[in-house]
C-alpha cells in the first residue's frame, strides 16, 4: 500500500492524526520528516508514546525522506508521512518527487507575519511562497484538519 | 507552609474541557479551585503552550494535567517536565483526580503523583443501578 496521507502539521504526531485520520485511514507507520528531530532521541520517545499499539515511527531528515520515498511507496505498510512545516514539505516535493499527491495541511498556528485563513491554519509570505512552489512541483494542496471535515481548496487559502 | 511552596495545577486540554473542569471543581471545593488554571490547546502552537508552562514551571511545584497523552497537550506537558524535578504530568485527568489534587498539594511531589493516579484510577468503574 503507498503512502496514504501527507499531511503538514505543527504537532506533529497528536490526537487529530492518531485517532481522527489514523482512525480512518488505519496506518501502520508514521514517518516524521524534520531534521532536527531526527537528531532528538528524548523526543522521539516522546512522539512514540503517542503511538496506538502495533504502529511505529521513523523519524527522518529531509534528504533521507527523499531518498526512502520510493521504499516507502513500494512498502505494504499503510504510511503516513508528516512534516511541521510548509517549507519542510516543499523540500520534500523538489523535483518533482511528489508529483500528482495531494497535501493535506492541517495544522499551522499563528506566528510572526502569518494572518489567519483558517481556524487551523494561519499562513505569512514564507508559507504561500511554499504552497506556490509546492503547486509548481506537481502537487495538489488542500486544507482539511478531520477526514470529515471539508476539504478547503488551494485557491480559498491564498485568497 | 506557604501559597508559593504548594503545587499548582495546569489542566491543560481540548476545546472547553478545562474550564469545564475548573468550574466543576469550584461548585464542590470553593476556593480551593484557586490552585488549578485552566488553558485550551485552542489555537495555540505547540511552541507557545510550551512556553507558557516553561514559565507556569519556574515559579514553583507544578502539575500538569493533560486530558490526552497523545494530543498536543499532553506532549507539550511531557516535553517541559521532563526539565525538571519540580514538575509533573497527570495524563487523562478526571473530576476525582482534581478533587484531591485541591485538597493535597501540599505534599511532596513523588508522593502526590501516585496519589493522584490512583483516585482517579479508582474512581472509573463500571455501576448499575439496583435490580
Amino acid at each position: 500500500m503507498p503512502i496514504v496521507l501527507y499531511r503538514v502539521d505543527e504537532r506533529l504526531i497528536h490526537g487529530q492524526v492518531v485517532l481522527g485520520w489514523g482512525g480512518r485511514l488505519h496506518p501502520d507507520r508514521y514517518v516524521l520528516v524534520c531534521d532536527d528531530i531526527a537528531d532528538s532521541v528524548w523526543e522521539q520517545d516522546l512522539y512514540r508514546l503517542a503511538l496506538e499499539p502495533g504502529q511505529e515511527a521513523e523519524f527522518v531528515t529531509v534528504a533521507a525522506a527523499r531518498d526512502r520515498l520510493g521504499e516507502w511507496r513500494d512498502d505494504p505498510r499503510r504510511t503516513i508521512v508528516l512534516t511541521r512545516d510548509l517549507g519542510t514539505m516543499r523540500e520534500l516535493a523538489r523535483g518533482g518527487l511528489l508529483e500528482g499527491e495531494e497535501i493535506n495541511v492541517g495544522g499551522i498556528h499563528h506566528g510572526l507575519d502569518r494572518e489567519q485563513v483558517l481556524p487551523y491554519v494561519h499562513l505569512g509570505t514564507a508559507e504561500r511562497r511554499a504552497l506556490e512552489e509546492l503547486v509548481s512541483e506537481g502537487v495538489t494542496v488542500t486544507a482539511r484538519d478531520l477526514p470529515d471535515a471539508h476539504r478547503v481548496s488551494l485557491e480559498r487559502l491564498l485568497h | 507552609m506557604s501559597e508559593a511552596e504548594l503545587a499548582r495545577g495546569v489542566i491543560l486540554a481540548h476545546g472547553s474541557m478545562a474550564d469545564g473542569l475548573v468550574s466543576a471543581v469550584r461548585r464542590i471545593a470553593g476556593g480551593a479551585a484557586e490552585a488549578l488554571i485552566a488553558v485550551s490547546n485552542d489555537a495555540r502552537s505547540p511552541a507557545e503552550l510550551k512556553a507558557m508552562l516553561d514559565d507556569l514551571a519556574r515559579q514553583g511545584p507544578l502539575v500538569v494535567f493533560a486530558d490526552l497523552q497523545s494530543g498536543s497537550c499532553g506532549m507539550a506537558a511531557l516535553s517541559t517536565c521532563r526539565q525538571g524535578p519540580g514538575c509533573a504530568v497527570v495524563c487523562g485527568v478526571n473530576l476525582p483526580i482534581l478533587l484531591d489534587f485541591v485538597f493535597h498539594r501540599d505534599l511532596p511531589l513523588d508522593e502526590l503523583l501516585p496519589r493522584l493516579v490512583a483516585k482517579g484510577r479508582q474512581a472509573i468503574l463500571p455501576a448499575s443501578g439496583p435490580g
